[in-house]
Order: structure tokens, then C-alpha cells, then sequence
């Protein structure tokens, strides 16, 4: 693939939040991961891409510390992963409210778990609440907002817990496509001005061209990680420029044609 | 409902079958029912007299009571059969038994375990409610969205937070649809546990009233009996709707 960029060559050298080695997940007899290996260099998104059944939510789940690997191991700065952590956030493809919680409270319930005092967790939640465009919704309950509105929601929550990885579940499947557009731009913008890791798995190729620095694509039976590809021409370009870019077509291209003879 | 443009306030009909009764009862057809006025009179007679009083309190005590114990050990009891496969599969086979078991026919057994006082009346009520409580609860802690579970995981939860903060709430119109029920049946335990345990409370009014083929005294019993059941019941079906905003959305 095209070469990588100056600046993430040097930091994917030296520095990766979080390493993946030799994880192998079985349920029962069905192998779901086998002995799958990736690192996932510190301030940038990687993006998990493949066909349904991959494994790939299997494999965020497990960095999560939701699910326990058969063998392998995890690592999140170096530390070895035995359960969730505060280091990491997760953002779920439902979005997993509270139903009966208002909004301020949904946000706040990460740092709620945490022990934090209601007076300052709730000045956390506000300000993200604000950050992620939801200002004066702080008091409305998840069923009166709109599907888009709610992944701000789940958003806002991963963020106020200040967790140096995000771990992003299909995050953007459920909400229409000019939300997910709306999304997908705002993403960009957040990793570039919040120093984490993103983790995002999508079975889109071109939300997972369009978002991430890196892409690991995961094939299936037994599942395992086939390419890993990053892009670099068209990162700077702005998030209107990216859709035109050849280097962008091109890699779309390239990934279709490797996925293809997989998808039923 | 509506007639001819007017919106009839709730429970209109009960003015209809009121009525009803009144005209029955006016016309002699059988003493077993006097007229709903008569009744009513007897009903304000009877009420201050100590006799009432003491027999009001013994069944609220004993009802009160035995709810309390069918709620505070049915609730958390469910949220656990619902949460844990190995708990369900031990407890299930005999709460499904004991719901529909003839619980009348078990009081005289409580009566040699636990002796002819307020405590097997108590525990009478309890058994009369415990059981569709702990089978609504689980079924509410069953239906719960597993993501819910995941996030709070995910957060840091213990596994005591999880309880209160999720697994309660995500069951809780269940679980008070459960209760609403459960309550019902204690009135129907109370009674019987007094009837057949000791003849005390309302259970001793009503023996006292019809062995005495005295009907007025026996419907005005039965009608305060039925308003208090009413008011409980109405007042969990209130809390029911205040959270049924988000019963459907979970």
C-alpha cells in the first residue's frame, strides 16, 4: 500500500495505545478469532472492517474486557487487559440509554459508576453535552430524541469518562445517511482534536475509508486479519475533498475487491 | 366513554349496577340481598364501633405485613432468578407449582408449622402473593436489553450497581405489574388465612355476620374490604403508568 505519512511512521514505530497478540476466541467448537495479531497506534483510528461474521465485534468486545479471550493477550498502554477499564470507553451500535434516565444523567453515568460526585459530574456531562451539540436537551428522556440524537448521546457519555481509548461499535449503523454523513465528518474532527485512540469497527467501506488512519480488514472462517492498509494522501485535504480523492476511490476499489468473493 | 356528547367520569357504571341493587333489594326478592341503601347505612353504624376498629386493624396488620415480606423477598428473589441461569433453574419448578398450587389447602399445614396466630396469617398472605411477584420480576429482568448490561459493565459497574441501577429499573413495570397482582391476591390470603387459621379481623366479621344472616353488616364489610383492594391496586396501576413512558422504548 501507499506509503504512510512521516508523522504516523514515527509514531507507529514507538507508540501504539493498544496491542492485540496472538488473541484466539472459540465458542465451543466454532473458532471466531484465530491467533490474530494488531496494534493500534495512540491518537489515531483503526478502523476493524469485514464481512459480517469476522469476528469483529468479538474482537472489540474483547479489548473492551467484555469478553475473555481463549488465549492471547491484550494490552492498553502496556498494561495487560483482564476486565473493562476506565481507560476505555465503549459506544454502543444501540446506543445501550438508559430509558428511564434523562439525558444529563445517561451522560453522567460513566463518571456516576465512577463515584463522582453528582455537582461535578454533571458539570462534565454538561460540557460535552454542548460539545456534542445537545445544549438544552440536557433534561429530555432518549425516546423523545431522534436516533442521531442518541448516538450524541452515547457519545457524549464515552467522552465525559476522559478514556484514552474509544471503542466504537458500528456506532453510525442505525442512525439515516445524512446523519451518519453529519457523523462521520465529526468524527474526523474529534480525532484530531481529542488526543485518543479510536477502535471503529463498521462493515462499511467507505465510512471505514473515509474515518480512519488505519484500516485492519478481517476476513472470516477462521477469522483473521488479512490486510492492514492505511491511508495517507487525504487526510489534510478537508472533509469535503476526501469522496473525489483518487487515492480515496482507489482504496475502496481495492477493498471491495478483496471482500467480494466473501460476501454471500 | 361518551353519551350523546358528555364524557362519562370514570367508573360511571358503577352508579348503574348501584342502582341495580337498590331495586333488588327494595323489592324483597331474597333477604340474601338488602337493599345498597340499608347497607350503606349499616356501613357508617358499623364503622365506629370498636368491634370494626380492632377487626380493621388485625387485617391490615396481617395484610400489610405479609405484602411486605411478598414484596421485599419476591422482588430481588426474581431479579435473581432472571439474572442467574442456575438460580431459575432450581427455584422455577416451584414457583410455577406454587402459583397455581390450591393454596387453601395448604394454610392447615401452615397451622401446624407455625400455630394458630397472627404469624400464620401473615405467612398465608405472603404465599397468597409472593409468587406472581417473583415470576413478573424475573420476566422483566429477562426481557432486559443485554447491551444495557454490557454498558454498565463497561463502565466500571460492580455487580451491586448493576442491581440497583439496572436490573431494577429495566424490570421495574414488571415488577409493579407484578406487584399490582400480587396485592390482590394478599386481600384474598388475609381473608382466608382468618377465616380458617384464627377466627380474627374481618374473617371473624364476616363468619359473626353471616352465620347471623346479617346481610346488611356483610355487604358493608365486603364493600370496605373491596375499596381498600381497589385503592392499593389502583394506586400501583398510577405508579405503573408513570413509568410506562419508558416501558415500550427499552
Amino acid at each position: 500500500m501507499a506509503m504512510p505519512q512521516t508523522k504516523h511512521a514515527f509514531e507507529t514505530a514507538t507508540d501504539n495505545a493498544v496491542a492485540v497478540r496472538n488473541v484466539t476466541k472459540n465458542y465451543g467448537e466454532t473458532e471466531a478469532l484465530k491467533n490474530l495479531t494488531l496494534e493500534f497506534p495512540r491518537g489515531e483510528l483503526t478502523s476493524l472492517l469485514g464481512p459480517s461474521g469476522c469476528g469483529k465485534t468479538t474482537l472489540l468486545k474483547i479489548i473492551a474486557g467484555l469478553l475473555e479471550p481463549t488465549s492471547g493477550e491484550i494490552e492498553v498502554n502496556g498494561k495487560p487487559v483482564t476486565g473493562p477499564g476506565p481507560d476505555r470507553a465503549f459506544v454502543f451500535q444501540d446506543f445501550a440509554l438508559l430509558p428511564w434516565a434523562s439525558v444529563m444523567r445517561n451522560v453522567a453515568f460513566g463518571l456516576e459508576l465512577r463515584g463522582v460526585a453528582r455537582s461535578e459530574r454533571e458539570d462534565i456531562a454538561a460540557k460535552y453535552i454542548k460539545d456534542v451539540g445537545l445544549a438544552g436537551f440536557e433534561a429530555s428522556f432518549p425516546h423523545e430524541l431522534s436516533g442521531g440524537m442518541r448516538q450524541r448521546v452515547g457519545l457524549a457519555r464515552a467522552l465525559s469518562v476522559d478514556a484514552q481509548v474509544l471503542l466504537m461499535d458500528e456506532p453510525f449503523s442505525a442512525v439515516d445517511e445524512q446523519t451518519r454523513r453529519k457523523f462521520q465528518e465529526d468524527l474526523l474532527m474529534l480525532v484530531q482534536n481529542e488526543n485518543k485512540t479510536f477502535i471503529f469497527v463498521t462493515h462499511s467501506i467507505e465510512e471505514a475509508v473515509y474515518v480512519s488512519d488505519q484500516i485492519a480488514i478481517l476476513l472470516p472462517r477462521p477469522s483473521r486479519v488479512s490486510e492492514v492498509i492505511r491511508p495517507s494522501g487525504f487526510r489534510d485535504k478537508g472533509v469535503d475533498n476526501i469522496r473525489r480523492d483518487t487515492e480515496y476511490l482507489d482504496i475502496v476499489d481495492e477493498i471491495w475487491a478483496s471482500l467480494r468473493s466473501y460476501v454471500e | 366513554m361518551k353519551v350523546m356528547g358528555y364524557r362519562l367520569p370514570g367508573m360511571s357504571s358503577l352508579i348503574l349496577w348501584g342502582l341495580l341493587w337498590e331495586i333488588v333489594g327494595q323489592s324483597g326478592m331474597t333477604f340474601f340481598i338488602p337493599p345498597l341503601s340499608e347497607v350503606l347505612v349499616t356501613l357508617f353504624s358499623v364503622i365506629g364501633t370498636a368491634a370494626f376498629q380492632k377487626a380493621m386493624y388485625e387485617t391490615a396488620y396481617a395484610f400489610f405485613a405479609g405484602v411486605f415480606f411478598a414484596i421485599t423477598i419476591g422482588i430481588p428473589t426474581g431479579i435473581l432468578m432472571g439474572k442467574s441461569r442456575l438460580i431459575d433453574e432450581l427455584l422455577l419448578p416451584w414457583v410455577n407449582m406454587f402459583l397455581s398450587a390450591p393454596l387453601t389447602a395448604l394454610v392447615p399445614v401452615l397451622m401446624v408449622l407455625f400455630g394458630f396466630g397472627m404469624k400464620s396469617i401473615i405467612i398465608t398472605t405472603t404465599l397468597f402473593a409472593i409468587w406472581i411477584i417473583i415470576l413478573n420480576a424475573r420476566a422483566g429482568v429477562m426481557q432486559i436489553n443485554r447491551s444495557l448490561v454490557e454498558m454498565a459493565r463497561s463502565f466500571g459497574a460492580t455487580p451491586m450497581d448493576a442491581f440497583v441501577k439496572i436490573y431494577f429499573w429495566a424490570a421495574l413495570p414488571e415488577i409493579l405489574g407484578g406487584v399490582r397482582i400480587g396485592v390482590i391476591r394478599a386481600v384474598k390470603g388475609v381473608i382466608i388465612g382468618q377465616l380458617l387459621i384464627s377466627i380474627v379481623g374481618f374473617g371473624a366479621l364476616f363468619e359473626l355476620y353471616s352465620s347471623n344472616f346479617l346481610m346488611a353488616h356483610f355487604w358493608a364489610v365486603l364493600i370496605v374490604l373491596f375499596a381498600l383492594a381497589f385503592t392499593i391496586s389502583e394506586i400501583f396501576a398510577y405508579l405503573e403508568r408513570r413509568v410506562a413512558y419508558y416501558a415500550a422504548k427499552r
